[in-house]
């Protein structure tokens, strides 16, 4: 049984133009042990889905799905109270910009051990082991200290490692991460991207990476989903996606990419969509 | 000018006065620490480097929108230094700056035309019909269409903002053009477009390009010169094939290395070292 499983997901806002489809029959499957990306440009739906899943989508959204199973729960029949119990326990996510996600007038230590008093019994000794044990599992420099800072001491790569320390603090099968480094610069990317993959290898997780950028899908990605306009292009691993891309979104996306650059000028998306478009 | 440099740095160095209050010492913040290059007409020359290495403090030096504290700056053979001598309006004719976000950088009650328009009102005699006239000649230029001069900010994409942004930077014809992370914000086939409109803007005007970006595969597309900068100081400076195939400094090193590879091999390498 796969860990998450959703079959024919379509979401509609509604709109004052009428019904906007942001997604329109994707199916997801991620394997525990797994990492899968989902690429594809603004407007393609992939942070759609998952908040879809997460049920983190305004009142506005329809959402609609064959199936939408979490180990075998069906996730479209929980209670708002069940729903709780599952999200930031077994599935959690992380997203794009870490300073914007922490509460700022809380400190970081309050705030990590706030997800541990709402989903274990700890005791507050407990607590304060577990989220110092958790900032050192994140590479956070001197916890002790840091336990009383504030988000706004702190820079935008820590401020993300102490969002994946909160978001792996219950110890989660499932870990959902928005574009996690597009806010970070190469170097901190670099060491933020080393840490999840880190972190999912030692726990077993499944983790879904969701990015438009090319080059963080190569570095991270098992098993790799392109989007384009709410519908799904392309699904391969990752080797043959890069390798010998099947359709032609695909190869547009990566020749698009400077580094592969042939000629005096790069090509463009619409030089490889059809009259029709893809 | 006897070579043919159009923009000559030398020593530039910026200082900031951070106020002192009830917990903290007055000090000063150096941004800029002694910045030294040249950048040929008709070339581009990239800075690279993190946030807070002082990429963009030396390009509002560079466009005159901040003076610097010492040092010279010499654009076309005129000597720079606004903290003394003011703008003239020549000097604001020679340098003109994209920004990273084009939504930020239009005015949202101002229609495409006004916005092309605005910097020939305020630096040149041009009447009202050859504005128009030149407006409409760069909208077609950087790639729009006529019936977007009467047209609003919020009725464009993302890569259209930055077209338009483009084409206001280059009404005056500037000798040179500071480009702060001009495709950033962009979608990766939005931004393939927007580098290669610079590329033929600059074959068809001969312009001159400050470009400034964090991302390493862009720059190595599009710059001829490259200079990395850390802490403020130059650490590396060469022609693009000296820095990306023999980087001197460690710091340079580091970002090759965190640089995520999108080919192939790597992938094939890094699959293999998860399965041992």
């Amino acid at each position: 049984m796969p860990l998450l499983e959703i079959r024919n997901l379509r979401v509609e806002f509604d709109t004052a133009k009428g019904p906007f489809r942001a997604l329109d029959g994707v199916d997801y499957t991620v394997e525990a042990g797994e990492v899968l990306a989902i690429v594809g440009e603004s407007g393609s739906g992939k942070s759609v889905a998952m908040l879809a899943t997460m049920g983190l989508l305004p009142d506005t959204a329809t959402i609609t799905a064959d199936k939408m199973e979490f180990e075998g729960r069906d996730l479209r029949k929980l209670s708002a109270k069940e729903r709780r119990k599952v999200i930031g326990k077994d599935i959690s996510m992380i997203f794009q910009e870490p300073i914007a996600s922490l509460n700022p007038c809380f400190t970081v230590g309050f705030q990590l051990s706030e997800a541990l008093k709402v989903h274990t019994n700890l005791s507050k000794a407990d607590r304060k082991a577990r989220v110092l044990e958790l900032m050192r599992a994140v590479g956070l420099p001197d916890p002790e200290r840091r336990l009383s800072a504030f988000p706004h001491q702190m820079s935008g790569g820590q401020c993300q490692r102490v969002m994946i320390a909160m978001a792996i603090a219950c110890a989660p099968k499932l870990l959902i991460a928005d574009e996690p480094t597009t806010a970070l610069d190469v170097t901190i990317q670099k060491q933020i991207l080393d840490l999840l993959v880190k972190l999912q290898q030692d726990s077993g997780m499944g983790l879904i990476m969701i990015t438009h950028d090319m080059g963080v899908v190569a570095e991270t990605a098992d098993r790799v989903i392109v989007q384009y306009k709410g519908r799904k292009m392309e699904e391969a691993d990752v080797l043959s996606l890069f390798e010998a891309p099947k359709s032609n979104y695909t190869k547009a996306l990566l020749s698009a990419l400077p580094e592969n650059a042939t000629g005096d000028r790069l090509p463009t998306v619409s030089d490889f969509a059809g009259a029709g478009g893809f | 000018m006897s070579d043919d440099s159009i923009l000559k740095v030398r020593d530039l160095y910026r200082t900031y006065d951070i106020k002192g209050g009830l917990f903290r010492k007055a000090s000063t913040l150096t941004a800029v620490k002694g910045v030294s290059f040249d950048v040929k007409r008709g070339s581009t020359l990239a800075i690279v480097g993190e946030s807070g290495c002082g990429k963009s403090t030396l390009a509002r030096m560079l466009s005159m929108i901040d003076a610097q504290s010492s040092g010279s700056i010499e654009i076309g053979g005129m000597p720079i230094d606004i903290a003394k001598t003011g703008i003239s309006r020549e000097m604001r004719q020679m340098v003109q700056i994209v920004f990273q976000n084009p939504y930020g950088s239009l005015n949202p009650r101002q229609k495409i035309g006004h916005v092309l328009e605005e910097p020939l009102l305020l630096n040149t005699s041009m009447s009202a019909a050859e504005r128009k006239a030149l407006a409409l000649e760069m909208l077609q230029k950087v790639g729009l269409q006529p019936e977007h001069y009467g047209r609003y900010p919020h009725m464009f994409s993302g890569g259209q903002r930055q077209r338009i942004a483009i084409a206001r930077a280059i009404m005056m014809k500037p000798k040179l053009l500071v480009l702060d992370e001009p495709v950033s914000a962009l979608d990766l086939s939005v931004q393939a477009q927007i580098l290669n409109l610079l590329k033929d803007l600059q074959d068809e005007m001969g312009l001159t390009y400050v470009f400034i970006s964090h991302d390493l595969s862009v720059v190595r597309y599009l710059a001829d010169k490259v200079m990395v900068m850390y802490f403020g100081e130059v650490v590396e400076y060469g022609t693009r094939d000296e820095v990306f195939d023999d980087p001197k400094h460690d710091y340079t090193r580091t970002l090759f290395a965190a640089t995520p590879q999108a080919d192939v091999d790597s992938i094939r390498k890094r699959l293999a070292a998860k399965a041992a």
